[in-house]
């Protein structure tokens, strides 16, 4: 009856273990400083006799400790408003203008790829800067995903006893970890652009996806009305499959009985949907591109740009991801993995149940800043052409407003900011992998 | 990177600065001439093998050391892009900027910067292959046209193609060589530059003879010379160095008949060379200023010729560039 626990709780000797030892230093270092903050009121345990005489108060190392982290701090303060008072006086005498009133003046230029309303007559520097600032997360997010998914496969293999695979993926690490960046971002785009043919020649597929080396161009989905119910029929599936894994896993728990998750998972996800799309009467439209004069018009259209850094970052990154990935699944016993063995699970379930969650508590810290990383490297995109925020906004916009200053303060907060997210939204998730004490 | 150092050096320029910018001071004690040049356009600035520079930016560069150094190879060449021009002028990592760079307004007012005049009138213009029977820059509707990034082309070509109503689609690259290697490799239908550039840029791409200009120029673009805000000494130097070379080309006065002009009673030619009056004195310069900038590095005319006109590989026509006395609108103040 028991058996069905085994692979949940498998991962439990190893917290029991480490959690006293975990516990111990911690007490510890409590015990310590709850002396240290007592310390007054202790004094009345001790003899008398013992007690040294009062010190005068600037001999009082915390007193002392107090007053010299107080004067760091004036200097540095002053050092600050110093250099910011200055520029901003100098900046004045040469007559470079300053403020962020540029923010609301027309932009005048042109951005290749924009995922919200943007035209070059219309919008304003502050558009502009949207725009680039959602292809810099676009290409992130997505390269995140990337990443981490050929990363997870590649760390793996490198573990493997296929010889072979163990190999290719050793190989794989080397090469493309010991190259630098831009020079692979450069060999993506040179290669995007001359394997693929000319506008002219493009490759059809079926008359509605066309390649070319100016990108790839797929049909746009047209929503018709009642298409609403096929998004509602998507989201009550995802529900019902969440919902429905919440049970199976309590049933697995009480009964040791598993239950077909992925397969009613699919069907609630995908089948259902599927359903009412086609009771509704097949609500959906396709604009499909059309070959013009010059260029392939309508349809949606992904840029080689676009595409080249993609690759490049997901590729760079998936390699130092495979490091980490590795790293964490040598960290975990091997004893774990022949208990497993000898409770009769199979090698899929061993990594999968024991291997892998253990592993995650080593893996998740450096697996964050490869993240960082990956969404830093973005801003090489200005190398080949990717509209990213530091082509679009630290590029054109300042050159043509000349507001070095600002426009370089701005960039480095949005990045501070998607950084501290990023590094915020893994810490959280760090928390529940992280050893639980009891 | 670069463009990260060059604004951190902007940032510790603009804290630390002292109060008056003496720039020629600054120059004479270095023994050096900074200047901003392109480094990437034939014709205008770029070095050779040997790394030798040579263009007409870069021969006004050379002027501006003749005329204040004595010598017209005392200058240091600071290759920049189009995007980090201006702040390596800001932060005064350059003294002077000589980088085909078209004068306007905001430019002039909004980023602490003087324009000294005009040493290349040029417009913006288009390069297609010659496959796409395109004649007219009318016909580039729906076209992907390549262009370089921090220029006033970016924005005149979005004007082009918003006042005439037709589909544009924009690729824009951080610099020119990066911008022509993806129209030749056709990720563009056309590239689009100022009109001097297209003539250089053609003889790069891979097949000369498959690429045309077309006919239109769809802007103004004065090119000309960048001295920072505030230094009005420094502002007169280079200024007049510019006067001096295409007054020089007036009076006739080139690296042959410099000897002649010497010996000269004309009293034009006699104020130029500084056999009558203290003009150079008056700039802070000696006597013979302008008569340096002659022997050391030649006259307007014969600057144009040397880099961008029939002596070189661009053949560009003179057409606006001529002087105002030969039909063309060059024209500069006498020295008097």
């Amino acid at each position: 009856m028991d058996q069905g626990r085994h692979p949940v709780r498998a991962a439990d000797p190893l917290t029991e273990a480490a959690g006293p030892r975990v516990r111990g230093p911690r007490q510890f270092v409590g015990g310590n400083r709850r002396r240290k903050c007592d310390e007054g009121e202790m004094s009345t345990d001790l003899p008398a006799t013992s007690r040294p005489a009062p010190v005068v108060f600037y001999n009082d190392p915390r007193v002392r400790s107090i007053a010299y982290q107080v004067a760091l701090f004036a200097v540095v303060a002053f050092l600050v408003y110093a250099a910011a008072s200055n520029a901003i006086e100098n900046l004045a005498r040469a007559r470079i203008a300053s403020g962020f009133g540029f923010w609301n003046n027309v932009a005048g230029f042109d951005i290749s790829q924009t995922l919200i309303e943007y035209s070059s007559r219309g919008s304003t520097y502050g558009r502009a800067f949207w725009v680039g600032l959602l292809n810099t997360l676009l290409v992130a997010g997505i390269g995140i995903i990337l990443a981490t998914v050929l990363g997870f496969i590649v760390g793996i293999s490198r573990l493997s006893s296929n010889w072979l695979l163990a190999k290719i993926a050793g190989c794989y690490v080397e090469i493309i970890r010991n190259l630098p960046l831009l020079l692979q971002l450069l060999f993506w785009y040179n290669a995007v652009l001359k394997a693929f043919p000319d506008i002219r020649e493009s490759i059809a597929i079926g008359g509605t996806v066309f390649i070319n080396n100016r990108g790839l161009f797929l049909p746009t989905p047209i929503f018709k009305s009642g298409f609403g119910s096929v998004e509602a029929a998507l989201l009550a599936g995802i529900l019902g499959a969440i919902v429905f894994r919440i049970w199976a896993r309590r049933r697995q728990e009480h009964t040791g009985r598993q239950a077909p998750v992925l397969l009613v998972t699919l069907a609630l996800v995908i089948g259902l949907p599927l359903a009412v799309f086609f009771l509704a009467g097949l609500p959906l439209g396709f604009e499909f591109p059309q070959a013009g004069r010059f260029n392939i018009s309508g349809g949606t259209e992904v840029l080689p740009e676009f595409v080249a850094l993609l690759f490049g970052l997901s590729i760079y990154t998936a390699a130092f991801i495979a490091e980490v990935v590795r790293a964490g699944i040598l960290a975990v016993a091997q004893g774990q993995t022949e208990a497993a063995y000898s409770l009769g699970l199979r090698q899929g379930l061993t990594l999968r149940l024991i291997v892998v969650p253990q592993a995650m508590r080593v893996i998740i810290p450096p697996l964050t800043s490869q993240y960082l990383n990956l969404t830093k490297n973005s801003s090489l995109a200005v190398a080949i052409g990717y509209p990213d925020l530091v082509q679009v906004f630290t590029g054109t916009v300042l050159n043509q407003t000349g507001q070095a200053v600002e426009v370089v303060a701005i960039t480095m907060l949005v990045y501070l900011v998607i950084s501290l997210t990023t590094s915020l939204l893994m810490n959280i998730y760090n928390r529940r992998v992280a050893l639980t004490e009891r | 990177m670069k463009r990260f150092t060059t604004v951190l050096a902007l940032l510790l320029a603009i804290a630390a600065q002292s109060a008056s910018a003496q720039t020629l001071k600054a120059v004479k004690d270095r023994g050096m001439l900074n200047c901003g040049s392109n480094g990437t356009l034939a014709g205008f600035g770029l070095p050779d093998a040997q790394g030798k520079w040579t263009g007409l930016d870069v021969d006004f560069c050379k002027a501006i050391a003749a005329a204040v150094l004595n010598d017209a190879e005392k200058v240091k060449f600071v290759p920049l892009s189009a995007k980090d021009r201006f702040t390596a002028l800001q932060s005064g990592e350059i003294d002077v900027l000589a980088r085909n760079t078209t004068w306007t307004s905001s430019r002039d007012t909004s980023l602490g910067l003087n324009f000294i005049g005009v040493n290349y009138y040029d417009g913006q213009g288009f390069m297609v292959r010659k496959a796409l029977k395109v004649n007219s820059a009318l016909e580039l509707n729906g076209a992907a046209v390549c262009v370089q990034q921090g220029t006033t082309t970016e924005l005149n070509l979005a004007d082009f193609f918003g006042a005439h109503k037709m589909q544009l689609k924009t690729v824009t690259f951080a610099t020119s060589n990066e911008a022509v290697k993806a129209y030749d490799a056709g990720r563009c239908d056309a590239y689009t530059t100022d009109a001097s550039a297209l003539y250089a840029e053609r003889l790069r791409v891979a097949n000369l003879n498959d690429h045309i200009i077309l006919p239109e120029i769809i802007s103004k673009e004065p090119l000309g010379p960048v001295v920072r805000h505030g230094d009005d000494q420094w502002f007169d130097i280079v200024k007049w160095t510019l006067f001096a070379m295409i007054d020089a080309e007036e009076l006739n006065i080139s690296q042959k008949t410099l000897d002649e002009a010497l010996k000269s009673t004309n009293p034009e030619i006699k104020r130029f060379v500084g056999t009558e009056g203290n003009f150079g004195e008056q700039l802070g310069l000696t006597k013979d200023w302008a008569v340096r900038i002659v022997k050391l590095v030649g006259n307007y005319g014969e600057s144009f010729e040397r880099n961008v006109g029939q002596g070189s590989p661009l053949k560009i026509e003179r057409g606006l560039n001529k002087l105002w006395t030969k039909g063309g609108i060059q024209y500069a103040p006498p020295i008097r």
